[in-house]
């Protein structure tokens, strides 16, 4: 029996083992890729650590200080920050109305913000397109290219999963506890500032991370709504698929930097992030 | 508490206002849009109304649209099997302990949170003729020719395999939080009852997960017919239309000819029937969980 308990041990390690370099392999590539001068690039592909004695600086400071990447990199950078804390508060009130009120149809609400995020952003393309561009126009200002048509664009699909992951946590502070503070005086703002946030702050952390990293990550919306002015990292990354003869250095360089995001939060998030992707259906 | 519900109504109404602008009304216009025939490319670029079923009737005898339905359902059907079946394994073999559990279960957590862009750059990256180390190992070792710029099933299975890559950890992980959350006692009584562990996983373990199992399977369908991001990275829908899902026909239908018209008749179309895959699903999975209950 121990030494069948044993050998299932060892395979099972060994299963993980293959998966892992499944996963980091392409990953470990592209880092490769992002430190070579197409000279090296050339011919067989050599899977040694070169960039341990050299690494081909230029093909970051090409695009990210030379060329156009580094305004794509502000851009991605104020969206995604703007909305996560656009999100976050908006998400905080709207959780706290559905939380401690009884509105009339507040089920159906909370229902109908799912929904927006279960619709493919694809049908979506285009009447927001001309939307934008034509119809949501104060003056000579349209939505259209400016970033905060992204950050309010956004918002629709980040508020769903922030009402849910907040619901939970604002359930479960005691009611009691408004109450008493009402009983003492308390307006809405002091009940915010002295009881929800200190109390939710963990949610309200991986809400706000989370949403930044999704607005982070959106690319289709992002590139047909954008032309010149508020392109996104994600947009400048599937700019290299339509030139004719792909500097694979730089692309990967880009790539590696839009997904330093993601790398420094997955330790924060990892805990949260399956109740996030599943709107609080399963908790992780 | 409060005394009315004035204030709840003022905390909720931003949410309620941006959801109806950049939500419900986008809706509606991509739906009143669909009615006309309207193509600013064309000899007249104003739009005109041609009777209500206008575009709708063009779309049914449209072999390409159709078809790119049929891949998209294809697809996700494909992805779903493998993600399921694997991340199942998975999140078994992660209830054991086993040396490095912590750091395998966090490089496994990684490709969630990379944009599907850049996985599809990733792949690009890898595969690509010339670059890539992959072509070059499959060659050397199997005399594997891997050229999916021109062959198109190796291209809808190269889609596939980025899929697995990118989402068999989602499932992995909510599969192993449904797993380590169910009750101990049935598991018990069907060891005293002398239940091996393959009667114990069919009879106890699966029905017991249906209702996660529920939410894995809708997500992901949910999900993979939405996919455009890392297959416009990697073919570009080629070579063909190998690899045109039904988002990526819309968009070249919309942004490259600039059919308004035909392309919101098409997105309503697109809603439509993803609500009605994941619905029929749905509640076909939940009759069955009652059933055995």
């Amino acid at each position: 029996m121990k030494i069948r308990k044993l050998f299932g041990k060892m395979l099972t390690t060994l299963l993980w083992s293959v998966l892992t370099i499944i996963t980091l392999f392409p990953i470990y590539w592209m880092v490769l890729v992002s430190t070579r001068t197409p000279v090296e690039l050339f011919g067989k592909p050599n899977l040694s650590p070169t960039f341990l004695n050299k690494i081909h600086w230029k093909n970051f400071t090409k695009p990210f200080i030379d060329g156009i990447y580094s305004d794509y990199l502000i851009n991605s950078i104020i969206v995604a920050t703007s909305n996560a804390l656009l999100v976050t508060t908006l998400a905080l009130m709207a959780t706290y109305a559905l939380s401690r009120f009884k509105l009339p149809g507040s089920e159906s609400i909370f229902f109908w913000t799912m929904t927006n995020r279960m619709a493919p952003p694809a049908a979506f393309m285009l009447p927001l397109f001309l939307l934008f561009s034509t119809v949501f126009k104060f003056g000579d200002f349209t939505l259209f290219d400016t970033r905060i048509g992204l950050i309010l664009l956004y918002c629709v699909f980040n508020l769903p999963f922030a009402i849910w992951l907040l619901k939970g946590i604002i359930d479960g502070i005691p009611k009691e506890l408004d109450e008493a503070m009402i009983v003492d005086g308390a307006n809405i703002f002091t009940i915010f500032w002295k009881l929800i946030i200190p109390l939710a702050a963990p949610g309200i952390a991986v809400t706000s991370l989370l949403s930044f990293l999704f607005a982070w990550n959106e690319y289709l919306l992002a590139s047909t709504l954008t032309s010149v002015y508020a392109r996104t990292i994600p947009t400048g990354l599937s700019e290299f698929v339509t030139t004719t003869g792909t500097n694979w250095g730089t692309m990967a360089a880009v790539a590696l930097v839009s997904m330093i995001p993601a790398l420094l939060f997955l330790f924060l998030v990892q805990r949260y992030i399956v109740a996030g992707l599943t709107f609080g259906a399963v908790k992780g | 508490m409060f005394s009315n519900n004035r204030t709840g109504w003022l905390l909720l109404s931003p949410t309620i206002i941006i959801l109806l602008i950049m939500g419900l009304v986008p809706f509606f216009y991509v739906l009143y849009v669909g009615f006309f025939k309207w193509n600013p490319l064309a000899v007249d670029p104003s739009m005109q109304f041609e009777g209500f079923g206008f575009n709708y009737r063009r779309l049914i005898f449209d072999e390409v649209f159709l078809a790119s339905i049929w891949r998209s359902i294809k697809f996700s059907v494909v992805t779903l099997f493998f993600e399921l079946g694997l991340g199942f394994i998975l999140a078994l073999s992660l209830l054991s302990s086993f040396p490095l559990k912590s750091f395998f279960r966090g490089v496994h957590t990684l490709p969630l949170v990379i944009a599907p862009i850049v996985v599809g750059s990733i792949f690009k990256l890898f595969t690509v003729q010339g670059l890539g180390p992959l072509p070059h190992l499959l060659k050397d070792y199997f005399g594997y020719t891997l050229n999916y710029g021109l062959n198109a099933d190796q291209a809808f299975w190269m889609i596939v395999i980025m899929d697995i890559w990118h989402w068999t950890p989602f499932v992995t992980l909510t599969l192993l939080a449904g797993l380590s959350a169910l009750p101990q006692d049935p598991y018990e009584s069907a060891k005293i009852d002398g239940a091996n562990n393959f009667q114990i996983f069919i009879y106890i373990t699966i029905p017991m997960m249906v209702p996660v199992l529920i939410v894995v399977i809708f997500i992901r369908l949910m999900d993979s017919l939405k996919i455009v991001d890392e297959v416009w990275m990697l073919t570009g829908g080629g070579p063909g239309y190998a690899t045109r899902f039904t988002g990526i026909h819309i968009w070249k239908e919309v942004f490259e000819k600039r059919f308004y018209g035909l392309g919101s008749a098409m997105s309503i179309l697109y809603l439509y029937i993803t609500i009605v895959i994941c619905w029929l699903l749905y509640s076909v999975m939940v009759s069955r969980g009652k059933n055995e209950d």
